[in-house]
């Protein structure tokens, strides 16, 4: 619920100009050239002719390419969604804790930003492997007799990725979480609500910005990861990410690879489009002049 | 009926919110908690509410334990001290929650939350978002919200103390006559010693997690147990002395300046004079508007301490005057009607007067604690009976 900001707080937009400089700069403008490259054609030896077509569209919707935009739409939902559900009682906790254990959570969830997450992915990639710690565990108490392999599955291209995103989701949740009354789940248990009623129709509904906020932050770049599903799943399955890439820097179709990119933000502005809108409808905030019946 | 036994609770080790309280709330009264800031009555409705677990004790609602029952299997509901009203839904929904929690058929639950928006005066505000609306308005709501739900019993927490005074005063007329309709039960904390005399049936006055005295507000105002509930309910002028002489029907009690007070069982003998040995440090109590003032020293039957007018203080309904006793000790308050006589000041600053009051219209007690009162047993201390002489029953009996 935002509120109108005091005609004597609002600043001349002046002080937005950096801001908005650097983005003219750095994002508007690249963002026209890859436009104008995407309806260009490859020259013979990888640059770009700016001979204009749409060619570069239509191979772009193929089947093929299609199939690789879902797997990477797949891989980002999953991910999002495990995030979520992981991170949510996490928040809750670090929301309710005494204040000293709440910054020693603080601190853990953010100590993985601390180092490169390529390094983070080996480290993952060694822990499942099969002499890892947890197959050596395994086997020293007898739980298994032969290593899992655990590495190039699926498995542990999901851990990389939730280990990666979690402190993206916790963090907007966190905040959220953090500015909530909690004397609101008294209220809903007072008035009879069974526990799963008090978190679906108060705690929820209550901290959808921090959800929102989360899902974004983690739902957006994981659809272009693919670092980590090549390092931990053995670089089996292309994604939108790596295919991208290769065009780029393998194949040299500059072209190609604008028009897969403009595709991918396509993809990612009609995702989130559909997930605001689906949000938004379910108890919608009341103002004054709703009126229902 | 509710009980509560024993009930206790402890944060922590060693401190104690509430200590072994033993109350009786009966069906369909109006029954409020006082005390001061932090004496334990959140606390205690809470646990009457299920938020918070005694730590000892149990609560009895009709002959059945209900303290190992959560809060949502309670046929209790909760006005909360900040209305913990739902920001993301609208009145209406707010209303509906508890009814929809019940599983009560759409049709009743129409009829329901319209009822309940009368009775609190906001029909037209059904459709509103709950930060749209004052302070006042929020308050009713989170009434109307409890109300709704039928509770057997309604735990209010200071649901008054965030409006301002014309407002206050109004919304405690509905409250009132919200509670006579409907007889419910209302348990109603406050820290509010107007609020509670003016509301309630009966009221408990909470210290430091004990309570002091359970009584109407009649009792609780005219008959005090305690000193902390003379002090705390209402002004009282506080006279510092010790027992002279104990008579089945007066007690004397000398005080500085070798002056003599007498102190009688009230009246209709509801307060029977308490047992006190000669030599007893004690304090005498008497309300302002029990005092008057008056230029010359009055006949024998009367108290009286002869002082200087200090201050006159014009309050509307009343006036107060600051009379400085002679002997030094704490100024008195005595605080007059503005009737048509009174009204006209008759009196300059700097004038010698006289405080006097009737030996019925005040309290004995110990310097710390109530004195002791030989109730109808005479199972309390013989010794000291046979020195106060007849029980007060007859003494009472005498002066009617
Ligand atoms: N969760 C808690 N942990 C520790 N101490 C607490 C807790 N809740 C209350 N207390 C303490 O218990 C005492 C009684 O608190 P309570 O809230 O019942 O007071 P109150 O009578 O309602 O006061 P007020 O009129 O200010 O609302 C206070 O001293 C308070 O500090
Ligand atoms: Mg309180």
């Amino acid at each position: 619920m935002l509120e109108p900001v005091e005609p004597s707080l609002r600043r001349p937009p002046l002080l937005a100009l950096p801001a908005m400089g650097w983005f003219m700069w750095f994002l508007l403008i690249p963002l026209g050239f890859v436009v104008v490259y995407s309806l260009s054609t490859k020259g013979l030896y990888g640059g770009v002719v700016y001979h204009f077509t749409f060619e570069n569209y239509q191979r772009a919707t193929d089947w093929i390419y299609l199939r690789i935009f879902w797997s990477s739409v797949k891989l980002a939902t999953l991910t999002a969604f495990s995030c979520l559900v992981i991170g949510y009682p996490m928040a809750y906790v670090m929301a309710t804790a005494s204040l000293r254990v709440r910054s020693a959570l603080l601190v853990l969830v953010v100590i993985p930003f601390w180092t490169n997450f390529v390094v983070r992915a080996y480290a993952i990639k060694l822990l499942f492997g099969e002499a890892g710690p947890i197959n050596e565990f395994a086997l020293a108490f007898g739980l298994i007799h032969e290593p899992i392999v655990f590495a190039n599955s699926d498995l542990s291209v999901w851990v990389g990725m939730v280990t990666n995103y979690l402190p993206f989701m916790v963090l907007p949740l966190y905040v959220a979480l953090e500015k909530f009354d909690f004397s609101l789940l008294e209220a809903a248990k007072d008035l009879g609500a069974p526990g799963w009623k008090i978190l679906l129709k108060v705690l929820i509904p209550m901290t959808k910005p921090g959800i929102i906020t989360g899902t974004i932050f983690v739902f957006t770049p994981a659809l272009g990861e693919f670092v980590i599903p090549d390092l931990l799943g053995g670089a089996k399955t292309m994604l939108m990410g790596n295919l991208i890439t290769d065009q780029f820097v393998k194949t040299r179709d500059w072209p190609f690879g604008s028009a897969l990119s403009m595709l991918m933000i396509l993809v990612v502005t009609a995702s989130l489009g559909v997930y605001l809108k689906i949000s938004a409808t379910e108890n919608a905030p009341v103002d004054a002049t709703t009126v229902e019946d | 009926m509710l009980e509560l036994k024993g009930l206790e609770k402890k944060y922590g080790r060693n401190y104690t919110a509430v200590k072994k309280m033993d109350l009786t709330i009966r069906e369909g009264e109006f029954f409020s908690i006082l005390g001061p800031s932090g004496c334990g009555k959140t606390t205690l409705l809470r646990m009457i509410g299920g938020f918070e677990t005694p730590s000892q004790g149990q609560i009895i609602y009709d002959g059945k334990r209900i303290d190992p029952l959560p809060a949502n299997q309670r046929q209790f509901n909760m006005v909360f001290q900040r209305y913990a009203l739902f920001p993301h839904l609208s009145v209406w929904e707010n209303l509906a929650f508890g009814l929809k929690m019940k599983k009560v058929p759409e049709i009743d639950l129409r009829t329901r939350v319209n009822e309940a928006l009368l009775m609190v005066k906001m029909e037209s505000f059904a459709h509103r978002g709950i930060a749209t609306l004052s302070g006042g308005q929020q308050q009713r709501i989170a009434l109307a919200r409890a109300l709704v739900n039928r509770p057997r019993v309604l735990l209010l927490d200071e649901p008054l103390s965030a409006l301002d005074l014309k407002l206050r005063q109004q919304m405690q007329v509905e409250l009132l006559s919200i509670q006579r309709r409907l007889k419910h039960t209302f348990i109603f904390v406050t820290h509010d010693q107007e609020e509670a005399l003016t509301l309630s049936d009966r009221i408990a006055v909470m210290n430091g997690g004990n309570v002091e005295q359970v009584g109407t507000p009649q009792e609780i105002y005219e008959y005090p147990k305690t000193p902390f509930v003379a002090q705390f309910i209402g002004q009282v002028n506080t006279i510092e002395g010790e027992v002279k002489e104990a008579r089945p029907d007066t007690i004397l009690v000398s005080g500085a300046a070798r002056r003599v007070l007498m102190v009688k069982p009230s009246r209709d003998g509801q307060r029977p004079l308490p047992v006190a040995l000669p030599g007893t440090p004690v304090k005498i109590l008497v309300r302002p508007e029990k005092l008057k003032v008056l230029k010359s020293a009055p006949g024998p039957e009367q108290n009286a301490i002869e002082g200087t007018l200090r201050e006159v203080l014009y309050q509307g309904a009343v006036t107060q005057l600051f009379v400085m006793p002679r002997d030094g000790s704490a100024p008195l308050i005595v605080s007059q009607p503005n009737t048509a006589v009174t009204a006209r000041r008759s009196f300059n600053l700097g004038d010698k007067v006289f405080v006097a009051w009737l030996p019925e219209d005040c309290l004995l007690m110990g310097r710390e604690a109530a004195l002791p009162v030989a109730e109808n047993s005479v199972s309390i201390a013989p010794p000291l009976l046979t020195v106060v002489g007849p029980p007060p029953e007859s003494s009472g009996a005498a002066l009617a």
